[in-house]
Formats: C-alpha cells, structure tokens, sequence
C-alpha cells in the first residue's frame, strides 16, 4: 500500500477502468442535490426582507462561483503535478478543468449580471470582484486557447499549466476583493469562521446547492477526463476493443 | 425549525416572483442549460470516437480479407 495508488495513476487504462463504477453513482447524487437545491431554494425558501425574491439567484451564483475557483485550483495543481513528475494523467486533468471552469465561471458572471439589474439597477459595474472574475474566465480561455495552439501535446501541457500557475494570483484577489474595495458587490455570504449573515432557512437550500455542485463538477471532469484517455490512447488494442463493445 | 411551506400563493405568483419572476427563470434556465451542456458533451465527444474506431476496425478487417483472397487466387 503507502504511495502504490499514486504510482498507478500513471497508467490512464488503470484510471479509466477504476472509475467505472463511480459514473453513475456521481450522476445520480448530483442530479438529486441539485433538484432538491433548486426546488427548495426556488419555492420553499423563504423571501428576503431587503431584495425579494430576486435573491433566490443567490443558489445558483453561489454555488457556480465557488466552483469557478474550486476548478481553477483543480487545474493549477494538476498542471503542478504534471510538470513536477510528468504524469500525463494530471495533464489530462488540467486540460479537462479548463472548459468546465470556464462554463462555470460564466455561470457565475451571467448570473450576476442578471441579479445587479433588479437590485443594482445595472447590469454590469467594473467592480474588483466582477473585474477579477472577468480576468478569471480569460485564464480560463487562455489554458483552452494554449492547449490548441501547440502540435506537440507536451508543449501545450507545458505552456498552458505555467500559465495556470501563473493565474493563481488571481485567486487571492477575488477571494479578498469584496473586503479591500467595498463597492457594489455585496460580502460574501458563507464564512468558514463566525457567524454567516444569514438565516438557517436559506443556508441549507444554498449548502444543497454548493454540494450539488462540487458532485456535478467532480462527475464531469471524471467524464472528461475518461473520454481523453480514450482519445489519447484510441491506437491501444483495449480502447478498440471498449469501441466494438468487447471487453478488452 | 425551518418553516418548509410553499412561499407562493399560486403557480401564476411562483412564475411572477412580484416582479422579479424574468430575472430568476433566466438564470436558472441558462444555469440549467450549460450544465445539460458539460454533461452531453464528453458522451458525444465518445460516442463519435467508438464510431469512428468501429469504422477504422470495418476497413482494416476489409482489407486484411482482401489480401487473404489475393494472396490464394495468386497461389493458384
């Protein structure tokens, strides 16, 4: 035992048939937090005393913000990992967190926007949060940009995980922008230490959502990444055997 | 306790939201569509994969026969 796990990793075929099981299993947890989440949230939440019910965007904001970050994290360390011990499937992993990222970082900025008209009266503000998650989302793109733009696969996993490192920055900035600029963006809503400025009644549906949230995610990367190991490794006898539905 | 009742009066109340009804079915619509999107898109991306291995396999098995047939009639 000890480090064996770490060494398998190695081998995307290992990966690939390990993970199997886990698909469904991922699918159908995630489509049961986010429904109850939505449902509970949407119409069983109580209103807020200050904004109405325009808030009820909060549990999908939220939730789609935390995983801008969580997959950008995701995918620096990956790209770490695959630099420092050049484990292709870390690679794999650094390219597959970019498009969700990306999708997930315009969920949140989307539906941002879509909260401030209502309750800031505009659409769109430069505010440093927003400004920061903006930069977020072109990071995003440029690790997707990257991976395209090189011939050599290793190149690109080069270029694109320096650039991810390199974004990193980034991410105290966002964390930490509601607090050094106070402008319109409000501050956050969940603390990991004290007292979270808000009602048990509306923390749990927002918690349903932010766990629904990380399955989601862990299950599409999961399916990402398995869909680019066959991609990488279709020339292998196991993977032309998994197309003709034989097992290998 | 957490009250868990319906916040709304009626179905017609829940679509309008007092007013705020557009803002937030716009949002959960797009939310709901992009993530419809992240998880269709590997499955087709693998789906056209096996299809187009199944097809390379069709060819090569062709033309293995073929050489098969040449190679007897040639010994003939």
């Amino acid at each position: 035992m000890g480090w064996q796990w770490f060494y398998r990793l190695g081998s995307p075929r290992w990966f690939y048939e390990k993970t199997d099981a886990w698909v469904p299993w991922l699918a159908l947890l995630s489509i049961v937090l986010l429904l109850a989440g939505a449902v509970w949230g949407l119409g069983f939440a109580p209103q807020d005393s200050k904004q109405g019910n325009s808030y009820r965007i909060i549990y999908i904001h939220v939730p789609a913000s935390f995983l801008a970050l969580a997959g950008y994290y995701t995918m620096a360390i990956s790209g770490a990992i695959g630099l420092i011990w050049k484990m292709k499937l870390a690679d794999m992993v650094m390219k597959c967190a970019a498009p969700i990222g990306a999708v997930l970082t315009f969920i949140a900025l989307v539906t941002g926007a879509i909260w401030g008209k209502p309750t800031w009266g505009t659409w769109w503000v430069w505010d440093a949060r927003i400004t920061s998650m903006l930069l977020l989302l072109f990071l995003y793109l440029g690790v997707i940009a990257l991976q395209e733009a090189f011939q050599h696969q290793q190149t690109a996993n080069k270029a694109s995980a320096i650039l991810a490192l390199v974004g990193t920055v980034n991410i105290p900035i966002i964390y930490k922008s509601v607090d050094w600029w106070y402008t319109l963006h409000q501050p956050a809503t969940l603390k990991f230490t004290g007292e979270s400025p808000i009602d048990s009644s509306m923390l749990y549906p927002l918690l349903t959502m932010i766990v629904g949230f990380y399955v989601f995610f862990a299950l599409v990367l999961l399916m990402r990444t398995r869909t680019e190991i066959l991609q990488r490794e279709r020339k292998t006898r196991w993977v032309k055997a998994l197309a003709e539905g034989k097992a290998p | 306790m957490i009250d868990l009742s319906f916040q709304f009066e009626s179905f017609s109340e829940f679509m309008l939201m007092a007013g705020h009804g557009p803002y937030v079915w716009a949002c959960y619509l797009i939310t709901a569509t992009a993530l419809i999107y992240l998880a269709c898109a590997p499955l087709l991306k693998r789906r056209a994969l096996f299809a187009e291995l199944k097809r390379q396999a069709r060819i090569e098995n062709y033309e293995l026969k073929k050489r098969e047939q040449n190679i007897t009639e040639d010994s003939q």
